[in-house]
């Protein structure tokens, strides 16, 4: 395997919070890889140094070979990097086909000319879009404005339309965040077929069964700097990640400990 | 529920795949069948109302459909709020003006100067265009109002371009007084249409789908590849290109331009008034907000010889849009109609859906 994305030595501070601090984080290619740490960690601030939406103050990006750091968010997504948003991006006052169809701008030529008067979204666009919804279960929405969906179904548009561009690897921020749990099962389920057929995934999550039972690789980030990476079997023991992280747990059974003596 | 129920549930749900909301087809039949009737009487109009003053409002009423439904092509489509699309009527007026007298046209072959007003609009609209809309949301409604300003000033001060407060006259038309409002009817009429074809091509076209998406999330849609500035900067351009020609015609109309009535605050707010109350963002709605003010406004000022009244009704107007209307009559009324058709034969449609997923009625 080989690394798809790096992103070395990452550090952004706002004012004088150093939100990453010298962060590295490798993800293979065709592999699940998580993200986890505690709030403020600093998770979605990588995702968007990534992603061209904030500039690093000092490090590198790195996408299959090439130095992206500092790319605009549009160069980002068409170079194949999809993303998804914590609190979910999608057009509420478009039909949800529409949000797909909007996506389907940037599929490599966006540059060459194509009449701006023809009507949005041509069948092969709609086809591929349908397609897509189909997959994620949500195609029975297509005719509804995007705003009238639950919160589930706005993260399955959002990344049903990541998905139109085809992108090499789609980088989730909290995928499965305040979803209901058949909606997780399903969400996994696709993330994994999609895995199996190419596409790598870089995952933020704080659902510890969702992280664990689907990644293959985990990274653990604490006040900007990564303290452990692993497979799940490995991380799930590793002492600091128990400290970090996961640490809570003790606390808490010591605190009952403590009220039960 | 498990992941296997909720699959195959969607997979019901994909079968048949309706991509319009129930009703909407019944709505659009209708939504054809008035605007074919509008057409219709918009064209007899002229032939059956002779009265000359009834003539002169269909006549700016048409200018201001024109200039709405402009408006909304780049206002409603993208969610930016323009208030100085003034600059452009007048840059039109003035623009027919000046070229007038520069080249001493005469008569019926003013209308030639017509593309000139537009030109000279859409040129206007470019670095108008390029500052404004470098910022969003209300900065850029303060920077329009501001932009305007200026424009209104130079229309007052530069003499030797605009005639300062004296303003231009246009080339009289040796046409029969009779027919002199139906020519200029018909017209209007034209480039009314024109507009509201336009409007209604850029709404369904990728363009327009563009424009929705910035709309909506401008950064989210610049990430998925959609060019903001290039396709803000166009919709503008194309606004105020055919606000400028409607400022041109309505010069050769009116036969007059001054600093104070070519660029006018006024026309700002109606044209975005217009707009609101019809429906921002939709085709018909401009269509309809034109077709309810501008004849209520010439009216009134003509009615009570007091054009404070129109004025302060006019701002009533726009207070009751934003508490009882907020979203436009057309999607208002568009939702209770699709809402009733529903009701109505709820029976017959969840039959129709049943066969359309191959169920057994």
């Amino acid at each position: 395997m080989s690394a798809l994305l790096r992103a070395e030595r990452i550090s952004k501070a706002y004012g004088g919070v150093h939100a990453l601090d010298g962060c590295t984080v490798v993800v293979q290619a065709g592999s699940i890889t998580a993200l986890i740490g505690p709030n403020g960690s600093g998770k979605t601030t990588l995702f968007n140094v990534i992603t061209g939406y904030d500039r690093p103050d000092a490090g590198e990006v790195y996408y299959g070979g090439n130095k992206i750091t500092g790319a605009s968010p549009q160069r980002v997504f068409g170079a194949g990097i999809g993303r998804t948003f914590q609190l979910t991006r999608i057009f509420p006052r478009l039909t949800v086909l529409e949000n797909m169809i909007v996506a389907s701008q940037y599929t490599g030529e966006a540059y060459r000319f194509r009449n701006p008067l023809a009507r949005a979204g041509g069948p092969a666009d709609r086809h591929r879009a349908m397609e897509l919804l189909e997959f994620t279960g949500i195609a029975g929405h297509a005719g509804k404005l995007a705003g009238t969906l639950s919160y589930g179904q706005r993260k399955l548009l959002e990344l049903s339309y990541v998905l139109v561009a085809d992108p090499a690897i789609v980088l989730l921020d909290e995928p499965a965040g305040g979803v209901n749990p058949s909606l997780i099962n399903q969400l996994a389920e696709r993330i994994r077929e999609l895995n199996a057929a190419g596409k790598t995934f870089l995952i933020v999550e704080h659902n510890m069964e969702f992280v664990m039972g689907l990644c293959h690789h985990i990274a653990v980030l604490d006040y900007g700097t990564i303290v452990a990476t692993g497979p799940p079997s490995v991380i799930r023991n590793d002492p600091r990640v128990l400290d970090a992280y996961l640490g809570t747990a003790e606390d808490d059974a010591e605190a009952r400990d403590d009220g039960a003596g | 529920m498990s992941s296997a129920t909720a699959g195959s549930a969607a997979q019901a749900g994909t079968a048949a795949a309706p991509l319009l909301p129930p009703g909407a087809r019944s709505v659009n039949l209708t939504r054809t069948g008035v605007f074919v009737l509008l057409l219709a009487v918009s064209i007899v109009f002229p032939l059956a109302v002779t009265n000359q003053s009834a003539n002169s409002i269909a006549f700016q009423t048409l200018i201001f459909v024109c200039a709405a439904a402009a408006w909304n092509i780049f206002s409603g489509y993208s969610g930016y709020i323009a208030l100085g699309h003034a600059v452009f009527f007048g840059s039109g007026a003035y623009a027919a003006g000046i070229a007038a007298e520069h080249w001493h046209v005469t008569g019926g072959t003013e209308f030639v100067l017509l593309p000139l007003a537009a030109a000279v609009a859409a040129l206007i609209a470019v670095p108008f265009g390029l500052i404004a809309l470098r910022v969003r949301r209300h900065t850029f409604v303060v920077i329009t109002i501001a932009i305007f300003f200026i424009f209104q000033l130079m229309a007052f001060n530069l003499n030797g371009v605009t005639n300062g407060t004296i303003g231009l006259n246009a080339p009289f038309l040796l046409w029969d007084p009779v027919t002199f409002d139906q020519r200029f009817y018909y017209i209007a009429l034209g480039l009314a249409l024109a507009t509201i074809g336009l409007s209604w091509l850029i709404k369904g076209s990728r363009f327009g789908l563009q424009l929705r998406a910035i709309r909506d999330d401008e950064d989210r849609a610049a990430s998925l590849g959609v060019r903001a500035m290039p396709v803000k900067l166009t919709a503008f351009v194309i606004s105020g290109a055919i606000t400028g020609l409607a400022g041109g015609l309505w010069f050769f109309f009116i036969g007059q331009v001054l600093p104070q009535s070519g660029f006018d605050p006024l026309f700002d707010l109606t044209v975005a008034l217009m707009a609101f109350l019809g429906g921002l963002g939709t085709v018909s709605g401009p269509l309809l907000g034109a077709l309810i003010i501008e004849p209520a406004q010439q009216y009134m000022t003509t009615a009570f010889s007091n054009s404070y009244l129109s004025q302060i009704l006019l701002g009533a107007l726009f207070l009751a849009v934003v508490l009882f209307v907020p979203r436009g009559l057309i999607p208002t009324i568009t939702e209770k109609a699709g809402g009733w058709l529903e009701r109505r034969r709820p029976a017959e449609q969840a039959g129709a859906l049943a066969v359309a997923k191959g169920e057994k009625p």
